[in-house]
């Protein structure tokens, strides 16, 4: 696995037409590795009846929900968690 | 004339008193057996197997958890092994994690993507939880979703909410209430509701009994 917890990471912002498990919002977005989970087929490909082969690790995100909604009303402290596999992660420092 | 001439017989593709959508899966269900993507068989026995799982396996793990710290260990470390310790059916992967609210820390789970949920541990899924209104604002305004269900959070208590977009189940350990000291395992079990493993609930200990 490529990234470890407490990494900072981006999630890519491409755009992916077709099956994806990215979810528009927190594409761009600035989080932190929690946990890598482990891989798992990708669903990218296995939603279309392929084998999903290779398996792609993946990884527990969290983010700040005060960097996700501009409006956002709660603690600063409050954060979102997404499971987000590494082929969207990108390094940020 | 039909390029649909085979011999067994279908279902009736329309029924007056069957929602659109429900025709639309009919179809679906009986396009996939034809083309033999599925067995109709193996249909029949996923939807028996889902209707046959409650929240009461879940509440279970909860019990469990509020009267042994040391289980409770276990099930934050490894929850599919715990559900094995208690005889219980944590399905197949998916991996299955639960995640423990505290006196400061508050976990609610959503599906942003579709309607991911620990079936095999809490059965099938509230409507609610599949609708758009919950699925958008359980991630950008969870407080006030929250306020709605009727969860009133204490100041400080940190938000936590999960968006299961992948391969991994998550499922709430509530707060065991206050004033259950007394109870044993079965009966704190039955204060623990599916929605409170959702996270948009908290369990309450039972009404004293009247003097």
């Amino acid at each position: 696995m490529r990234y470890r917890p407490g990494q900072e990471v981006r999630v890519a912002a491409r755009r992916h037409d077709g099956h994806h498990r990215t979810p528009a919002y927190l594409k761009g977005k600035h989080g932190t590795v929690t946990r890598a989970h482990a891989s798992f087929l990708n669903p990218e490909t296995h939603a279309y009846a392929e084998d999903g082969l290779p398996e792609e690790p993946l990884y527990l995100v969290s983010f700040s929900q005060n960097d996700l909604w501009p409006e956002y009303r709660g603690d600063l402290t409050d954060r979102l968690y997404a499971d987000i596999f590494e082929h969207w992660l990108e390094e940020a420092g | 004339m039909s390029s649909h001439d085979h011999d067994h017989p279908h279902e009736p593709l329309t029924n007056v008193a069957e929602t659109a959508v429900a025709t639309r899966v009919r179809a679906l269900a009986d396009l996939l057996v034809d083309k033999g993507v599925v067995e109709r068989e193996d249909l029949h026995q996923r939807i028996d197997w889902l209707v046959s799982r409650s929240p009461s396996d879940g509440a279970r793990l909860v019990a469990r958890a509020w009267v042994d710290p040391e289980f409770k260990q276990r099930l934050l470390a490894d929850t599919r092994a715990a559900a094995f310790e208690l005889d219980l059916d944590p399905g197949p992967s998916p991996t299955v994690v639960a995640l423990e609210n505290t006196e400061t820390v508050h976990h609610m789970v959503v599906c942003t993507l579709c309607s991911c949920y620990p079936k095999a541990l809490l059965g099938p899924p509230p409507d609610w939880y599949k609708d758009f209104p919950y699925r958008s604002r359980a991630v950008s305004e969870p407080r006030a979703v929250l306020e709605e269900f009727g969860v009133h959070l204490d100041d400080g208590v940190e938000v936590r909410v999960y968006d299961s977009t992948a391969d991994i189940r998550y499922l709430v350990v509530p707060r065991r209430p206050p004033g259950t000291d007394a109870l044993r395992e079965e009966e704190l079990a039955a204060l623990v509701t599916r929605d409170s493993m959702i996270g948009v609930a908290v369990p309450v200990s039972p009404s004293p009994v009247a003097m």
